[in-house]
């Protein structure tokens, strides 16, 4: 039978495959809304990038919903520090995030540029704030921040939203914002009529390179930048959820140890080389599909090496290293990490047959002449 | 202590504000997605065009909704981090599964879906398209459904006990969770209140085609479905939004002595107060209009139960509180020494009752040295605000008689072809448009101040539950939200009623529509 240590590690991964996710489904409908001023100029192009991902990122949002959600089931320390520490931050990414659904409805009701163009900038800061704040976030999270429990473990945040711009955090930020582009770039280029998608091609191979910099800036930062952390006391991986049993200690370098104990981790961060490249060379090939699994490889390979690098931690605290919360001490209890396992096993199968075939009913590219032919009842 | 205070009554506000802004797109989506499969099903039995004029029309209006309530949802979602950030971690192992099994069972299924609804006309066969529609709704449903199991748990915790090695509550039941009873009422209740406010839109819009004799046949139609749904939802939300679930706790049953404001525990069967006015420093309802056995009937559904008053579950309140505060003393020897056997077992007797400890946090935090004056002031402070919910719970109940008589008499004079001549019945139609919203958040008035001092019923006081934020941070997303949420209300309308006045018809193709100028940002 699984035992707890097990479901930890199985919710560990599963958290990822989550973010994952939200990032491959989600991104490339965040990329498009931060392309979309500079892709379409003519409100006909604009409207084949809106049409391109407008029926289906209503669907795609739902894996931030589900991520949130399964934090809040699996890792309810995680999502009250977090959640309540990135007050402000995640006050703003809600605010972008609201703003999506109503600019795509209510753009579409009204044909006059000023409102059009007023709405379309909404669209734009809607994809780029999410991406900027959750790159920061994860930035965050990894150079740790600033909180402490109590011995009722009432938490207190020491830190403000100023604190989160730090150098390294922000970096984190561009690197996302990157990756984000250069996915919203490969879908408009499978997914757009021309020349949206040939100028959406440009700006996903520029974004490609310039993800690859960025990464490889983040990785010398975090090497000679950044303390990580590492558990000093015995901490049993079936032991009670209390972040205050143990004892943890800051390190220069600790946050890449784990892939000098295991070098196959290094897999992750190649993944990012492998897939940001490829994206560049099937997109001038026009292989429009692979270089769209391609980017969506990147992305996978970006978030694999930052939340293995500071596994076994989901949220140190810079303030009291010792209540540092990780996978062995945050979670929910056994029954709970079973029950939401199983609920996961049985509908997430069922959620990706449904989407795919979603997908495979809107095959084919967004054309002009759909757009123009069908101006009432699309966005 | 006064600025944690002022965060929580700052974020109690931000909650309940964002909450019932939410619960204004909710109740349309539920009621609209139903009333959409029923006409396009209609639709594609009869093949008439008309119909499916008429879901493509409802269904404009549908997604203008649909859109703001998604946007408003993931608010709600995230507010219990970031301000209820101790609720989060103390309860967060039962409330999260449900939260996130919606997400994986239903608003997957409800926004996958509803993209293909309104992009898939021409792409999918008639039948499959119907079975998207459906999709659609039965998601909007289940997705209530996980949402009600998760806030019935707030109000009847059952299936779950105290963990001293992990300071919070952990599930020990998830069966007893899913099938509380408190929550599976408030299920049906619910959808039934949205299944009301759904007819009530389609129904005065309807009406007032009507009235200015334009898209009559949409209208006609349309006005046919929204009565005979109207009438059947309209019982169902009476019906089965009667108080039995009340007795299920002793929090409940305060609640429903407070909907009464009766103060005393009277022989039974208890009479119905129709009418007074509640004062919750005197401890008495003046001037109150009595009907006798009523309240007793209605909540017991017997003659010889009694139902109790205030002041009684107060005195009870007050025993639990004192044995609850024996529970905490043996928390904090188990604390200090974790193989005291004597303090584990006087924490397993009288486990259920630490929630009613934690009340005398509010006055200091050393609560084992609390004083009688103070336990009976916190006994005191477990009763909500009377006046507030005797009010609410009326006006509830009177616009619920209210829909059954305004559907049912308009049902009967269109089965018997003459409502269109009634023309001071459409404009009642017409002008109880608002009627549904205010009987719906009247009724969360009811259920969320009714939980007041609980955030988890018996279990965590509320102002225990917030983030430890500043005061300053939850005043900027408070005013945030009210100006951000202000403006999308009011563009939501503004489209809503462009909408309407363009009517059916404006949604259908028109090839080559002309061209727009470029937007001037666009170089």
């Amino acid at each position: 039978m699984l035992d707890y240590e097990i479901l930890r590690l199985i919710w560990w991964l599963l958290l990822g495959t989550l973010l994952i996710g939200f990032a491959i489904m989600d991104g490339f409908d965040l990329g498009a809304a931060m392309l979309l001023p500079f892709v379409a100029r003519t409100d006909k192009e604009r409207r084949i990038v809106l049409n391109s991902i407008g029926p289906v990122w209503e669907g795609n949002q739902v894996w931030l919903i589900l991520g949130a959600g399964a934090i809040f089931a699996a890792w309810p320390t995680l999502y009250a520090v977090a959640f309540s520490g990135f007050y402000l931050a995640m006050f703003l990414a809600l605010a972008a995030l609201i703003l999506r659904p109503v600019s795509f409805k209510f753009r579409s009701e009204i044909e006059n540029p000023v409102w059009r163009t007023f709405w379309d900038f909404a669209l734009f800061i809607s994809g780029t704030v999410p991406a900027l704040i959750f790159g920061v976030a994860v930035g965050n999270a990894l150079r740790g921040v600033p909180f402490r429990f109590d011995d009722a473990l009432h938490m207190t945040y020491e830190g403000d939203l100023l604190g989160l711009l730090n150098p390294f955090a922000l970096l984190c930020g561009l690197v996302s914002c990157a990756m984000i582009v250069m996915h919203g770039g490969t879908y408009l280029a499978l997914k757009a009529d021309q020349p949206v998608a040939g100028r959406a091609a440009n700006w996903a191979r520029g974004a490609a390179l310039i993800l690859l910099a960025l990464f490889i800036a983040g990785g010398l930062y975090a090497k000679f930048g950044v303390e990580g952390y590492r558990i000093t006391s015995d901490l049993p991986h079936d032991g009670p959820s209390n972040p205050l049993l143990k004892t943890v200690a800051r390190g220069e370098g600790a946050l890449l140890s784990n892939f000098v104990a295991y070098p196959w981790m290094l897999i992750a961060p190649a993944l990012v080389f492998i897939g940001a490249l490829s994206a560049r060379v099937f997109l001038a090939a026009r292989r429009g599909w692979l270089a769209f699994t391609a980017s969506a490889a990147a992305l996978l390979g970006v978030i694999a090496t930052a939340g293995l690098s500071a596994f076994p931690f989901l949220l140190p605290s810079s303030l009291d290293p010792n209540a540092s919360l990780t996978v062995w001490d945050s979670s929910s209890s056994r029954s709970t990490l079973l029950f939401m396992l199983i609920a996961v096993v049985v509908f997430l199968p069922i959620v990706l047959a449904y989407t795919a075939f979603v997908y495979r009913v809107l095959r084919g590219r967004v054309t002009m002449a759909y757009v123009e032919d069908n101006s009432a009842t699309l966005y | 202590m006064s600025t944690a205070m002022d965060v929580v009554q700052l974020s109690r506000l931000q909650f309940g504000l964002t909450a019932m802004y939410h619960f204004l797109f909710v109740p349309l989506t539920l009621g609209l997605s139903i009333l959409l499969g029923i006409m396009e099903s209609v639709y594609v039995m009869t093949g008439k065009e008309v119909w499916r004029q008429a879901t493509k029309f409802w269904g404009v209006l549908f997604g203008i909704n649909f859109a703001m309530g998604v946007a408003t949802g993931i608010t709600m979602e995230f507010q219990f981090g970031m301000n209820w950030a101790y609720y989060s971690h103390y309860v967060g192992d039962i409330f999260g599964a449900p939260l996130a099994i919606e997400g994986l069972m239903a608003f997957f299924l409800e926004a996958t879906f509803v993209g293909l609804f309104f992009f898939g006309w021409d792409r999918l066969s008639k039948e499959t398209h119907l079975g998207v529609t459906w999709l659609v709704a039965i998601g909007s449903n289940l997705s209530a459904l996980w949402i009600l199991i998760a806030n019935g748990w707030m109000l009847n915790p059952v299936g779950a006990h105290f963990n001293p090695d992990t300071m919070r509550m952990e599930v020990t039941d998830f069966g007893a969770i899913i099938f509380n009873i408190v929550a599976q009422e408030k299920f049906v209740h619910t959808v039934s209140a949205g299944y009301v406010t759904g007819a009530m839109f389609v129904a005065s819009v309807s009406a007032i085609y009507l009235l200015l004799g334009k898209h009559i046949e949409i209208a006609r139609r349309s006005m046919t479905v929204a009565l005979s749904f109207g009438l059947a939802s309209a019982l169902s939300v009476v019906v089965l939004g009667d108080a039995s679930g009340y007795t299920a706790t002793e929090n409940q049953r305060m609640k429903i002595a407070s909907v009464e404001a009766m103060w005393e525990t009277e022989p039974p069967p208890a009479a119905f107060t129709v009418f007074g006015l509640p004062n919750q420093a005197t401890h008495r309802t003046d001037d109150a209009l009595r009907i006798p056995w009523v309240l007793g009937l209605i909540t017991t559904h017997s003659l010889d139960e009694k139902v109790p008053g205030i002041t009684e579950l107060v005195q009870r309140n007050e025993d639990h509180i004192l044995s609850g505060l024996l529970a905490y003393s043996a928390l904090e020897k188990l604390r200090a020494d974790r193989n005291d056997a004597n303090a584990r077992a006087q924490l397993d007797q009288y486990m259920s009752d630490i929630g009613f400890a934690l009340l005398l946090k509010q006055f200091r935090p050393d609560i084992e040295n609390a004083t009688d004056a103070e336990i009976t002031k916190a006994a005191w402070g477990t009763v909500p605000d009377v006046a507030l919910l005797f009010w609410a719970f009326r006006i509830m109940v009177g616009l619920g008689f209210f829909f059954i008589l305004l559907f049912g008499f308009a049902f009967y004079l269109i089965s018997i072809g003459c409502l269109l001549r009634v023309r001071w019945l459409l404009w009642v139609l017409a002008f109880a448009l608002p009627l549904p919203w205010i009987a719906a958040e009247s009724g969360w008035i009811v259920a969320e101040v009714g939980r007041q001092p609980w955030v988890v019923e018996g279990v965590l006081p509320t102002f225990l539950a917030v983030s430890g934020i500043s005061t300053s941070n939850v005043l900027v997303t408070l005013f945030g939200f009210i100006g951000f949420y202000t403006a999308l209300l009011l563009v939501d309308i503004f489209l809503m009623i462009k909408a309407i006045r363009l009517g059916p018809g404006h949604n259908v193709p028109q090839p080559r529509a002309r061209e727009l100028p470029a937007a001037s940002g666009a170089e």
